[in-house]
């Protein structure tokens, strides 16, 4: 069955695991590349991370190592040698054979990559059963095994549940046990950790790699999130555009990144133990088909010259092992991490409070989900309200902005107890808090241009009319970086991070006073949420407005936030200034919550 | 992006489906317009014997009357009545459908099950009872039955699609501005319904017709005398086996009819498919 032909020329301990070369993923019948020219060397034990932002190729690559391209693309040319075998000149039969066996994938939502009809123990030995590997009871200690080693539980009690009866990061985990059950040499993992907390993601990340250095299984992570890379993987290939455009040790390329690309995306992070000044990078992500000529970085790149534009760069060794796209790595200088670095929100600066919550309990039904929650809110002041999932986080800035009636305790706007709902508050108090939702995509109507839905609060709160609010229509977009442009467009022409700009420009229309915003930047890149960060402390300096920020990122909350609230299961754990809560924890929740946040510094 | 070549082929045959639903429809609807004017006799013009190759080239009816020129008048009715019956079942039935979901609790409950009471009860049959109670049915009356039995099916669906609608961030953002609530409905729900709601008027029209025809069949049509492509099915079916004509050409009509706004109603649903994965 697993029959590896042993490599005469190099000793097998030695050889790389796999090795991709000139792999080139096109779009069917048109021509257009949506990956090209990757080159990748994967060794035994090694974690590969491979990081770019949506629309980069980075899923595109990872399938690509199992021979697969989704419908409307197709491999177009290149080798992703498995020993002596090319996974790509394989027939179907053969490859069929080498996937989950040879080569495994653990997928980015593992809820739908189990059955959700089939047990726990039973979609485990499923593979087993399926290549006839061992007996029955070999098959069911392997299962058992396997669950061991990823922490799980193994009991006959666990082996029949279903996959429903798991959490989040159970279901990840077991989806792991699977992927190394038959030993596979090679391991693609796309994101398995988007959507789970920190804490579980940790878990998640601390078993993968213990499996990858014991098993020696070599594993290329895809994802989007450069903290988690920097934690985890021993290289790193930052991917934009279709190209592999750095490649070097997690090190040095976090020290010393190369690519222009690199450095901005570096500087887009927020870090924990440091604020920092947080910049995105102009324009967007070009899709297939719409990359530009030359070095496809060049239009958003702040060191292009002319001759960037001209030919496409090749790899150029930075030092050994370590390589970028780029013609000018020796002229653009040194990078320093530090650059962006700014000061902490001082702890002790006078407050003049314009929001407070007391006593808040929040009940959906019968249910009490937030208890006894009491925090304020300063002018021009961010607070971030930080917890995990199910936290009450969300729950609570919804109260705030009159989404959810269900409550008891108050909320003093400005000295004023406000009303529940927002039906019942005045005119003037709806105008005056702002709420910015979480995704973009279901935030704004698709019916309606972007035209309408800005000028419609200012109709809606008689602050401007016709051309006047055309006028201003205009003005707020230019602040949140659109063009007049868009005005007429409906949503669906724009990417994400230009819908939440719309979704800002729309709140500040209402010339508020605070601004909730709820997991604003969750849906969007790095980058971006990078520019709507810079964007966001702009208008609270320039225009004093306050600010709620609800996120379950503390990284994030170091760089932006005066104060910080923590909590967890509806209850307030820790509150306080960012430095004194994030420098000197005092609860254990805060610092294990921390402890696992991924963070690059 | 992800299906691009395929797309442009699914595009093409999309709209083919669409546009010849449309021509279908334009056409019937164009023959029953000018109908009445280009017929060659007579609506009740006795042409010859009946069930003979008299008159035209259809033949003949029951009375002796053309057939063409019957099929040619008898249109102009049962489309009128099918439409405006449509009309008021879509408009009712949206109505119920997203008050009930954007209101919810225990009034979308009460008016929900209400409404399946209404759709228990067979839709044809109510209109009997109706019709037959009244010595001489108005037009009015059958838009208003055909109109009322498609009001519970309308508004099941469009709650359907409100649900989805109203529990989008768009519709609280709405809410948490203050806009009125006739507004919301009005201006954030319903624009982001016109696909389904479409295609299901196209389907209702469909039925609307065939209920049309199928009560001027069982002989509750306006006016007994006047030609009706329904009652002319019925009034000539004695003579299916002399002279088919008489019953084929109506419901041929009928059927062509049916399929094109059948054809129609698809095309919008897909066309809606197709603009949601842009």
């Amino acid at each position: 069955m697993t029959s590896v032909a042993p490599d005469e020329t190099t000793p097998a301990t030695n050889g790389p695991a796999c090795s991709v070369d000139g792999l080139r993923v096109a779009l069917t019948g048109r021509g257009i590349d949506v990956v090209d020219e990757i080159q990748l060397v994967l060794e035994p034990g090694e974690v590969v991370g491979l990081v770019g932002e949506s629309g980069s190729g980075k899923t595109t690559v990872g399938t690509a190592l199992l021979g697969y391209s989704r419908l409307g693309a197709f491999i177009e040319r290149g080798h992703v040698m498995l020993g002596d075998r090319d996974v790509l000149s394989l027939g179907w039969k053969d490859v069929r054979q080498l996937r989950g066996e040879e080569i495994a994938y653990v997928p980015q939502d593992p809820a739908s990559a189990l059955n959700p009809t089939i047990r726990i123990g039973r979609q485990l030995v499923e593979l087993l059963e399926l290549r006839d590997i061992g007996t029955g009871t070999e098959r069911d200690e392997r299962a058992r095994a396997g669950l061991a080693e990823v922490g799980l539980p193994n009991d006959d009690e666990f082996l029949q549940r279903y996959p429903h009866q798991l959490s989040g990061g159970q279901v990840q985990r077991v989806a792991l046990a699977m992927a190394f059950l038959p030993r596979p040499k090679v391991l693609v993992l796309d994101e398995p950790t988007t959507g789970l907390d920190v804490t579980t993601q940790g878990m998640v990340l601390d078993t993968m790699n213990q499996l990858c250095r014991s098993h020696q299984v070599a594993a290329l992570y895809v994802t989007h999130d450069l903290a988690v890379i920097a934690n985890i993987a021993d290289r790193v290939a930052v991917m934009y555009a279709g190209r592999i455009v750095e490649l070097g040790p997690r090190e040095a390329l976090f020290d010393e990144p190369a690519h222009p690309y690199t450095r901005a995306l570096l500087d887009a992070i927020p870090h924990l133990k440091q604020a920092r000044a947080l910049s995105g990078i102009p324009g967007r992500t070009p899709g297939p088909g719409r990359r530009p000529e030359g070095c496809r970085f060049h239009d958003r790149c702040a060191y292009a010259i002319d001759r960037c534009a001209e030919a496409e760069p090749e790899l150029y060794d930075v030092a050994p092992g370590h390589t970028a796209r780029c013609i000018r790595i020796d002229e653009i200088g040194r990078w320093d991490i530090n650059l962006g670095t700014s000061h902490d929100t001082d702890p002790d600066k006078s407050r003049d409070v314009i929001l407070a919550v007391r006593d808040l309990d929040v009940f959906y039904g019968h249910k009490q989900v937030v208890h006894d929650v009491d925090f304020d809110l300063a002018r021009s002041e961010c607070v971030a309200l930080v917890g995990e999932s199910g936290s009450g986080k969300t729950t609570i800035s919804r109260c705030v902005g009159g989404l959810h009636r269900n409550w008891t305790g108050a909320i003093d706007f400005e000295g004023r107890e406000l009303a529940r709902g927002a039906r019942r508050r005045s005119d003037e108090d709806r105008k005056r808090i702002q709420y910015i939702f979480q995704n973009p995509y279901l935030s704004l109507n698709p019916r309606m241009t972007i035209e309408q839905i800005v000028k419609r609060p200012m109709k809606l709160f008689g602050i401007a009319k016709g051309r006047e609010a055309t006028d201003r229509v205009v003005d707020l977009l230019e602040q949140v970086a659109l063009g007049p442009g868009v005005l007429k467009l409906q949503t669906n022409r724009l990417s994400g991070g230009e819908r939440q700009r719309v979704a800002i420009a729309r709140a500040l229309a209402a010339e508020p006073d605070v601004l909730v915003c709820d997991e604003i930047t969750s849906a969007l890149d790095v980058s971006v949420q990078g520019a709507i960060v810079e964007l966001l402390e702009g208008l609270r300096n320039s225009r004093g407005i306050s600010m709620l920020f609800v996120t379950h990122n503390l990284a994030l909350v170091r760089s932006i936030a005066a104060r910080v609230q923590i909590l967890s299961g509806g209850r307030l754990v820790e509150s306080g200034p960012v430095v004194e809560v994030m420098d000197r924890p005092r609860k254990d929740y805060t610092r294990e919550l921390l402890a696992n946040s991924p963070s690059i510094d | 992006m992800s299906v691009l070549t395929t797309t442009s082929v699914r595009r093409v045959t999309r709209q083919k489906r669409l546009f010849v639903g449309m021509i279908i429809t334009a056409v019937v609807v164009a023959l029953a317009i000018v109908g009445p004017w280009i017929a060659p006799y007579g609506e009740n013009e006795i042409v010859g014997k009946p069930f003979t190759h008299s008159g035209s080239f259809l033949g003949t009816d029951y009375l002796g009357q053309d057939v063409l020129t019957r099929v040619l008048a008898g249109g102009r009715s049962i489309l009128v009545i099918s439409v405006l019956a449509t009309l008021l079942g879509m408009v009712g039935g949206i109505l119920i459908g997203v008050v009930a979901a954007y209101v919810g609790g225990w009034f979308d409950e009460v008016v929900m099950r209400l409404n399946d009471v209404a759709l228990a009860f067979p839709q044809i049959l109510l209109a009997l009872l109706v019709l037959s109670s009244v010595e001489q049915p108005k037009w009015w009356m059958i838009v208003l039955l055909v109109g009322a039995s498609h009001a519970p099916r309308v508004a099941r669906l469009a709650r359907g699609v409100a649900l989805g609608l109203v529990s989008r961030d768009f519709v609280a953002s709405a809410e948490a501005l203050g806009e009125s609530r006739i507004r919301v409905v009005i201006a954030e729900v319903l624009p982001n319904m016109n696909a389904p709601l479409l295609a299901e008027a196209g389907l209702r029209l469909t039925y609307s017709i065939g209920m049309v025809a199928g009560l001027g069949f069982l002989g509750f049509s306006t006016d007994p005398g006047a030609a009706d492509w329904g009652l002319m099915i019925n009034e000539n079916r004695l003579g299916l086996l002399v002279l088919p004509w008489g019953v084929l050409a109506p419901v041929i009509v009928i059927g062509v009819f049916t399929i094109g706004t059948n054809l129609m109603a698809d095309g919008i649903t897909q066309l809606a498919e197709k603009g949601d994965d842009s």
